[in-house]
């Protein structure tokens, strides 16, 4: 038995652009044990619903994070729409869906770029996120922000898309899938980066469900599991089936995460060919009582929604308690147990493939 | 088909000291852990817990009430990712988990105030 | 050290950002906005930083974080708070967490506003900060060299400072 050797790994590191900080207990170059510390972004937004109106709490939750900012507004509305029985237009909830995909297409984009990054290639890095800042320009184009757009709100959206922009929008979108073809065979066909990938970091289908992995990381061990076939959305009229492999390795969780950027580009230009006319919104007043648990299917996985208002006679404009799980919450466990017996050579590779959102799963 | 699976909420009451024989139950039935969080009810002075797991996309929830002081016990001996929740809800509510697998002892989120959402 | 005036390195923190602010700040160095074009590139190195770029507010854990990486870049620096969280606390202000803007624990010199700021006003933040680099290096320079051509304003500046010093007396 080597002599032992405890690395700190972040929280300011270069492979990551947030703060997440391991211990890294080595024997020679392998990792015996990683011990993960958290909290460095804790803000505890979820304690604001007590001095914000649940509409208002819509710009908090968004928030949550930059990245799947979309998602999380959504979230927090199906969780308060499911509260006050709100039956939502179907055109919104389209509409809703379109975007929700494009933030998935922007997130798969820029995390492919971060691995990119992660094993030293700077130029394929630079294309991922020269790509994005396309689907980048359908945000703004459609919303107005490039990031955090607030255009979901409670009870629907708040802007409608043109014939023109949706049409546009597929256009872009295909014209986008030609020339991503390009940079996904360099990840998927080169060798030096298969050299990276394949057999790095394997998750069993066993202990990705021992561990409750969620998302992509679940997927690409062959577990299917994915919150879009829970009939949110309109992922049933679009067709949707999930994405699964089966290796386990970050190979295979880099598959899944590009064949998933493909698959959204066809869910939206489907979801453009069928949307049907109609309002975007229908009005919610009155106070709010009750509780709803909903989940959503984020870039990173299964993301919980609660939202519970006061009882009865203390019934108010204010939630109670409102809390989102996010997913990189539930993947640090799988993380950690991945970490256990890789090289210390291989750590930022393993750490990246779970796709963490620190600032989601802190809040 | 059009089913929509998540307007299926199941809450089910359960006591306290229950919790684990219940958990180790869903766990043979293969269900998943979703999540597990904590609700401070101001009005009673009592806590809110809430434990959710999944099983072919439908969410099945065991829902405990408590009072101030007293512990629970883990469920970190069946459903190790719990520790993230566990550790969350003793910094955060301070409530106390027995027998946590791997307990930070208040140190996992460092907060400017300790137990910000402790019942006054 | 004149000779690297031309090209500011930055270093990167995320305080207690959603993100927004962070991807922003990469997408500027990615060939959209491609802010390697003026030399600067991103280091995760804050021994070769000369601009610090911190988004998000400070927090009870991060906040000797910060000040470590801020006391570890060399003189001259100069800090740049990006977005409204780093400025102020932003949305999240009033949680309890969060104890303000960056300027609440380093000095900064620089405000970019946004939620979440866009890659053209980060980039004008990071030139606001470059002249202030200017200003910076110039003083450290009269303080430390007196070159003979500059001799007179090294010498305005020492009595600028003895002035000063006295009136804090």
């Amino acid at each position: 038995m080597g002599k032992r050797t405890i690395i700190p790994f972040g929280p300011q590191h270069p492979v990551l652009p947030e703060p997440v900080h391991l211990d890294l207990v080595l024997e020679d170059e392998k990792v015996i044990e990683a011990i993960p510390s958290i909290g460095f972004i804790h803000r505890g937004l979820e304690k604001l619903v007590e001095k914000r109106e649940y509409p208002e709490m819509v710009y908090v939750i968004e928030r949550i994070c930059g990245i799947c900012s979309f998602g999380h507004g959504w979230g927090y509305c199906h969780a308060v729409e499911g509260v006050m029985k709100v039956e939502v237009p179907v055109r919104a909830e389209y509409l809703r869906t379109i975007w929700h995909e494009l933030s998935r297409i922007h997130s798969h984009l820029l995390w492919l770029g971060l691995l990119a990054d992660g094993f030293g290639f700077e130029s394929l890095f630079n294309h991922c996120w020269r790509v994005r800042e396309r689907v980048l320009d359908l945000f703004e184009e459609t919303t107005g922000g490039r990031v955090i757009f607030s255009v979901c709100k409670v009870g629907g959206v708040r802007k409608d898309m043109s014939k023109e922009q949706l049409e546009k929008m597929s256009q872009v979108l295909a014209d986008l899938a030609k020339e991503l073809k390009s940079l996904t065979d360099v990840f998927l066909e080169d060798v030096s980066v298969k050299n990276r990938l394949c057999g790095v970091g394997v998750l069993s289908k066993e202990d990705a469900e021992e561990l409750c992995a969620v998302g992509p990381m679940a997927r690409a061990s062959g577990v299917v599991q994915d919150i879009r076939l829970t009939g949110n959305g309109v992922y049933e009229d679009l067709g949707f089936e999930p994405v699964i492999e089966t290796d386990g390795d970050c190979y295979a969780r880099c598959k899944v995460r590009i064949r998933e950027v493909f698959q959204s580009i066809e869910l939206i230009r489907k979801a453009i060919k069928i949307i049907p006319e109609g309002d975007i919104s229908v009005p919610v007043k009155g106070k709010i009582t009750g509780e709803f648990i909903t989940r959503m299917e984020q870039p990173r996985g299964e993301a919980v929604y609660y939202a519970k208002g006061f009882d009865g006679d203390d019934a108010s404009m204010h939630l109670e308690r409102m809390r989102v799980r996010t997913p990189t919450n539930m993947n640090i466990p799988a993380m950690v147990k991945t970490l256990q017996g890789c090289d210390l050579a291989d750590v930022p590779m393993l750490v990246l493939t779970i796709d963490p959102c620190i600032s989601c799963t802190e809040r | 088909m059009s089913e929509k699976k998540y307007l299926i909420q199941d809450i089910q009451l359960t006591e306290a000291s229950d919790v684990l024989s219940r958990v180790r139950d869903l766990k043979a039935e293969g269900y998943r852990l979703v999540q597990m969080c904590a609700a401070a009810i101001a009005k009673d002075k009592t806590y809110q817990l809430t434990y959710s797991f999944d099983k072919d996309h439908v969410l099945l929830n065991l829902r405990i009430i408590i009072t101030d002081g007293v512990a629970v016990e883990s469920i970190t001996g069946e459903y190790w990712p719990a520790f993230i929740y566990e550790n969350e809800m003793h910094d955060l509510f301070g409530i106390e988990f027995k027998h946590n697998a791997l307990d930070y002892g208040g140190h996992f989120f460092k907060v400017s105030e300790p137990t910000p959402w402790k019942n006054k | 050290m004149s000779y690297v005036a031309k090209s500011p390195w930055v270093i990167h923190y995320d305080g207690s950002s959603c993100n927004g602010c962070d991807i922003e700040v990469l997408a500027c160095l990615t060939p959209m906005y491609d802010v390697e074009r003026f030399g600067i590139i991103n280091t995760g190195n804050p021994k070769h930083a000369d601009v610090f770029l911190v988004t998000g507010s400070v927090n009870e854990q991060n906040k000797n974080v910060v000040k470590q990486i801020y006391e570890q870049m060399p003189e001259p620096k100069v800090v740049v708070a990006i977005g409204i969280c780093a400025n102020s606390g932003g949305v999240f202000k009033e949680c309890y967490n969060i104890l303000g803007g960056v300027d609440t624990v380093i000095p900064v010199d620089v405000y970019v506003p946004g939620c979440a700021a866009r890659p053209e006003a980060i980039i004008d933040g990071v030139v606001a900060g470059l002249g202030k680099l200017a200003e910076k290096r110039k003083a450290l320079e009269g303080d430390v060299i007196v070159e003979p051509e500059r001799a007179s304003a090294g010498e305005q500046q020492a009595q600028d400072t003895d002035e000063r010093e006295e009136g804090a007396k």
